[in-house]
C-alpha cells in the first residue's frame, strides 16, 4: 500500500564522533530511503542527537562517510545540509512570534518583485502559502500572527516552512511532545502524505504507539552503537525496548500500592487568574494523584498557582491540615511544596552551571555555617544524589547543559529532594525522556510515596497516568471535570472528561 | 577504557579551567613584558605602585559593575554616583565644617542610596532593563551633583578624608590595599555565601532561580546597592588623590568599569565572571594607559587602543567557547 521507493537518499557509513576523548558514536551505518518514515529510537545519551547534528551540519564527524543519492558529500555546516534538502524540526520552535505565518515561512528567502528596488512581493507569497495551507486542509491563514496560534499550529507552520524549501529529508525531533491528541493526529496524517510524495522522514520519538502507527523502518541506538535496523511492522514493542535498553524491561509502569494516609495537600475553591471556575481537590499520603487534561486545560497554571509562581484570585491551600499562605515560590518551599516544572531547561536548571550548583541551589540555607557555605557538605550532598539517582556522567562539576534529558530531569528532582519537601508536584515529568529513565522516575515517585510524601503528577501521557496513579483528576478549560479512582479510569472516560464531554466531578 | 576516557576529560577540564582562570592574566603578563622591553621606565617600583594607585578607582567601580553584570544587568550610573556622593560629602565636611567621619558616612550613604534606588526602579517599578533605570539615575545624579554647588568644585578636605587616597604604607598605596581588602571580601561573598550563589543563579536563569525559591528582587536590590556603595568608595579614594570634589568627576567612568569586567572574562549575558578576572581586567586597562603614556602616545590614540583590546579580549573568549562546543 505504501509505496516505499527503494532508492537510497542518505547513507552514513562508519561514522564516528567523540567529545573530550569519549566516543559518542561508534561506526554508525545508516541508510534512509526516499519515501520512508525512519524511526530513530534510543535512550537519552545513546547518541541520537549527536547523529542528527552530524546530518544537519551542526557537528562535524570525526571519521566516516556520508552519501547523498549515492554521491559522497561533505556536510560541514547547516547551510550545506539545507542545500542538499535536509530540514530539521526541533522541539523548540524557531519562529518569530511577532511576524505572520507567511512572513515566517519566507523568512530569509522572500519573493521579490523584479524591478529596480526589488520590493517584497507580498501578494505572491501570501498566495502560495494560502494554496499550501488549503491543500493540507489546515485552518490557518497566511496573515495570522504566529504568536496568536497554539503551539500545535506553530509546529505545523514550521513543518510547512521546511516543505516549501524543496526539502527531500525532514528530521523531526519529538515533534508531538507538546501537541494535543488531535494536533498529533493532524501531524501524523501530514507525515503520511509526505511519505507518499517521496519525502523521507527521520522521526525521533519515545512514544511507542506513535512509532507503531507511522514508522516504516526503525533503527535502534544504544551507547553510541547501532543495534539494528528493522521493519516496524515486524517488530514487537518488547523487542524494541529490549534492543534499546539492553535488558528485558519487565514493567513499564512499576506501580506499587500503599495504604492511604493523611490529607497532604488540600486545595479549596482556588480561582486562577482570568478563569471563572474554582478548583478544589485533595491529595493524600500513600497515593499518586494524577491530573489529566488537554494542553491548555489549565493544569500547569494550577500547579504554578499552588506553588506561588503565579498569582491567584482567591482560594485556600492546606498542607497536612494547616492552612498556608503562598504568595511566592519561597513561601511554597517554606510550606513544604516542590514543583518539578514541565520546562526543565527554561525553569528547572541553570544550564551553564554545574550539577552541584544546581542540585544544592534550593537548600543553601541548610548547608551553611554562619555566613559561609560548607563546601564539603555541598559536595557530599551533591555526590549522594548523583549516586542515589544514578545520574550520568557521575561528576558534580559538569555543566547541566551537557546532560541528556533524562539525566537533567534527575538533577531537577535531586534539587527538590534536597529541600525535604512534603508535597511533590511533577509537571510532565517524563516528557522527552527515554523508557529506561522514565521507569527510574516512576520508581522515585514510589519511593517518595513510601516515605510518606504526597505525589501529584500532571501528564499528557494517558498510559502513564493509568499505569502509575491511584486517582486521576481531569481538567477541561480551567475546571475539574472528573475525579476517577484507579478502577474507574480508562482512556475513553478521561478523554471524554478532558474534552468537556463530562461536566461535573 | 573508561578510566582512560575519564582521565583525558579530567585533563582537558584542568586545561580549560586554566585558560578560563588565567587567560586574562596571561594577557596582562604579555603586555607587561612587552612594555618592559620597550621602555626602561615601566618596570620600576615607583611606576608599578603608580599603576596600582591609578587603577584603584576603576577597580572599585568595576567590582560593583561585576555584580550587576553577573545578574545579566548593568549599572551606567556609577560615575555619576561617584560625583554626587563626593559633592555631598564636600558640602557636609568643607562647607558646613562637620566631622569628617560623618562626612565619609554621608558619602557612602548617598552612594548606597542611589544604588538602592536603581534596585527599586528595576524591581518595584519594573522598568524593563537596568540599562534604562541606571541611565535615568545617571542623569539625575549628575544633574544633582552640578546643582548642589552651582557647578563649583569643592577643595580643601581634611587629612582624614584624604588619607586613603593619598597615603602609602612603605611604597604601597593605601588605596590599593583597600582594593585588595574589598576584592577578598567580594570573592568570599560571591563564592562562599548563599547570596553570592544566588547572584550567579539569577544571571544564569532568572526564572529557574525564582522557582528555586530565591527572592530575586531582594538579591537584585542588594546588588545595585552594593554597586552604588562601591562607587561612593571609589569617590572617597579619588577625593583623597586630587584633594577636591567636582561635579563632573567620574564622567564616563562606567565605561572603563564595564571594560574591566568584560576583559576580565565575565559574560555580558550574566552568570559567568570572577572577582580576580575583573581585577586583572582593570589592571590591563591601567597598564595599557600607563605604558602608552610612557611611550608618549597621545590620549586620543590610547582610547582607540583600549577599544581594540576590548574587542580582542572578547573575541578570544568567543573563539574559546566555540572550540569547547564543537
Amino acid at each position: 500500500m505504501q509505496a516505499v521507493k527503494e532508492t537510497s537518499l542518505l547513507k552514513l557509513s562508519k561514522v564516528n564522533k567523540s567529545f573530550s576523548g569519549i566516543r559518542i558514536l561508534k561506526d554508525i551505518d545508516l541508510e534512509i530511503k526516499a519515501g520512508e518514515v525512519h524511526i530513530l529510537l534510543g535512550e537519552n545519551g545513546a547518541g541520537k542527537s549527536t547523529l542528527i547534528k552530524i546530518v544537519t551540519g551542526a557537528y562535524r564527524k570525526d571519521s566516516g562517510e556520508i552519501y547523498w543519492e549515492g554521491n559522497r558529500v561533505a556536510i560541514e555546516s547547516p547551510l550545506d545540509a539545507m542545500n542538499l534538502g535536509i530540514a530539521t524540526i526541533y522541539q523548540e520552535l524557531n519562529l518569530i512570534p511577532e511576524l505572520t505565518v507567511y512572513e515566517n515561512i519566507y523568512l530569509g528567502r522572500e519573493i521579490k518583485n523584479s524591478g529596480k528596488f526589488s520590493l517584497l512581493n507580498q501578494k505572491e507569497m501570501k498566495k502560495r502559502v494560502a494554496e499550501y495551507l488549503k491543500r493540507l486542509n489546515l485552518d490557518i491563514s497566511p496573515e495570522d500572527k504566529v504568536s496568536s496560534l497554539g503551539i500545535g499550529k506553530q509546529q505545523l507552520v514550521e513543518i510547512i516552512r521546511a516543505l516549501m524549501m524543496d526539502t527531500r529529508l525532514i528530521i523531526m525531533d519529538e515533534p508531538t511532545a507538546s501537541l494535543s491528541a488531535s494536533e498529533t493526529e493532524t501531524l501524523l496524517k501530514i507525515i503520511d502524505d509526505l511519505r507518499k510524495q517521496g519525502i523521507a522522514i527521520i522521526y525521533i520519538s519515545h512514544r511507542l504507539d506513535e512509532i507503531k502507527q507511522i514508522g516504516d523502518r526503525i533503527t535502534i541506538l544504544r551507547d553510541g552503537c547501532k543495534m539494528a535496523t528493522l521493519p516496524v511492522k515486524k517488530t514487537s514493542t518488547e523487542q524494541m525496548i529490549q534492543l534499546m535498553v539492553g535488558r528485558q524491561l519487565k514493567d513499564q509502569y512499576p506501580k506499587e500500592s500503599f495504604t492511604i494516609g493523611a490529607e497532604g495537600l488540600k486545595v479549596e475553591d482556588l480561582r486562577l487568574r482570568k478563569r471563572k471556575e474554582t478548583i478544589s481537590f485533595t491529595a493524600y499520603q500513600g497515593q499518586i494523584l494524577g491530573i489529566a487534561g488537554l494542553v491548555g486545560a489549565g493544569r500547569t497554571e494550577l500547579a504554578r498557582a499552588i506553588f506561588g509562581a503565579e498569582p491567584i484570585e482567591s482560594g485556600k491551600v492546606y498542607v497536612f491540615g494547616e492552612e498556608v499562605t503562598i504568595r511566592s515560590p519561597q513561601d511554597a518551599i517554606q510550606a513544604g511544596l516542590a514543583l518539578i516544572s514541565e520546562d526543565r531547561k527554561g525553569e528547572g536548571l541553570i544550564l551553564d552551571l554545574d550539577l552541584e550548583f544546581n542540585m544544592t541551589l534550593t537548600s543553601l540555607k541548610r548547608l551553611k555555617q554562619g555566613a559561609f557555605l560548607r563546601f564539603k557538605k555541598l559536595n557530599e550532598e551533591a555526590n549522594r544524589y548523583l549516586h542515589e539517582l544514578r545520574i550520568r556522567p557521575s561528576d558534580v562539576d559538569v555543566p547541566a547543559r551537557k546532560l541528556s534529558g533524562g539525566n537533567q530531569q534527575k538533577v531537577v528532582i535531586a534539587k527538590w529532594l534536597a529541600t525535604n519537601a512534603k508535597v511533590f508536584i511533577f509537571d510532565e515529568p517524563t516528557r522527552g525522556i527515554d523508557v529506561g529513565a522514565k521507569v527510574e522516575v516512576y520508581r522515585l515517585m514510589n519511593d517518595l510515596v513510601k516515605q510518606g510524601k504526597v505525589v501529584i503528577m500532571i501528564s499528557s501521557d494517558l498510559p502513564e497516568l493509568l499505569g502509575m496513579c491511584d486517582r486521576i483528576l481531569v481538567m477541561h478549560e480551567g475546571k475539574m471535570t472528573a475525579d476517577l479512582s484507579r478502577e474507574e479510569a480508562d482512556q475513553e472516560i478521561i478523554m471524554k472528561a478532558a474534552t468537556g464531554g463530562i461536566q461535573n466531578a | 577504557m573508561l578510566d582512560v576516557a575519564g582521565k583525558v576529560s579530567a585533563e582537558k577540564k584542568i586545561a580549560k579551567g586554566f585558560l578560563d582562570k588565567f587567560g586574562a592574566l596571561i594577557g596582562l603578563i604579555l603586555l607587561s613584558v612587552t612594555l618592559t622591553l620597550l621602555t626602561d621606565k615601566f618596570l620600576t617600583l615607583d611606576n608599578l605602585m603608580n599603576i596600582f594607585r591609578q587603577s584603584s578607582v576603576n577597580c572599585l567601580l568595576a567590582i560593583g559593575m561585576l555584580l550587576t553584570i553577573l545578574t545579566a544587568g548593568i549599572d551606567l550610573s556609577v560615575g555619576s554616583i561617584l560625583a554626587i556622593s563626593t559633592m555631598l560629602m564636600g558640602i557636609v565636611v568643607v562647607k558646613w565644617g562637620m566631622n569628617p567621619i560623618l562626612g565619609m558616612a554621608v558619602c557612602l550613604g548617598v552612594g548606597a542610596f542611589f544604588g538602592w534606588l536603581n534596585g527599586i526602579l528595576l524591581t518595584k517599578l519594573r522598568l524593563p532593563h537596568p540599562f534604562i533605570s541606571t541611565l535615568g539615575t545617571m542623569n539625575i545624579a549628575r544633574g544633582l551633583a552640578l546643582i548642589v554647588t552651582a557647578a563649583a568644585p569643592i577643595a580643601g578636605f581634611p587629612y582624614m578624608i584624604q588619607f586613603v587616597g593619598r597615603e602609602f604604607i612603605g611604597p604601597v598605596p593605601i588605596s590599593f590595599l583597600l582594593v585588595i581588602i574589598v576584592y577578598v571580601g567580594f570573592h568570599l561573598f560571591l563564592t562562599r555565601t548563599a547570596t553570592g550563589r544566588y547572584i550567579y543563579a539569577i544571571g544564569g536563569n532568572k526564572e529557574a532561580a525564582r522557582l528555586s525559591g530565591i527572592n530575586v528582587n531582594r538579591v537584585l536590590v542588594i546588588v545595585y546597592t552594593m554597586s552604588g556603595l562601591m562607587a561612593a568608595l571609589a569617590g572617597l579614594v579619588m577625593v583623597g588623590r586630587v584633594n577636591s570634589a567636582f561635579p563632573l568627576a567620574g564622567l564616563s567612568y562606567e565605561l572603563d568599569a564595564i571594560a574591566a569586567v568584560i576583559i576580565g572574562g565575565a559574560s555580558f549575558f550574566g552568570g559567568v565572571g570572577t572577582v580576580w578576572g575583573t581585577m586583572i581586567g582593570a589592571l590591563i586597562i591601567a597598564v595599557l594607559r600607563n605604558g602608552l603614556n610612557l611611550l608618549n602616545v597621545s590620549a586620543d590614540f590610547q582610547m582607540a587602543v583600549i577599544g581594540f583590546v576590548i574587542i580582542t579580549a572578547v573575541f578570544i573568549d568567543v573563539l574559546r567557547q566555540r572550540a569547547s562546543k564543537m
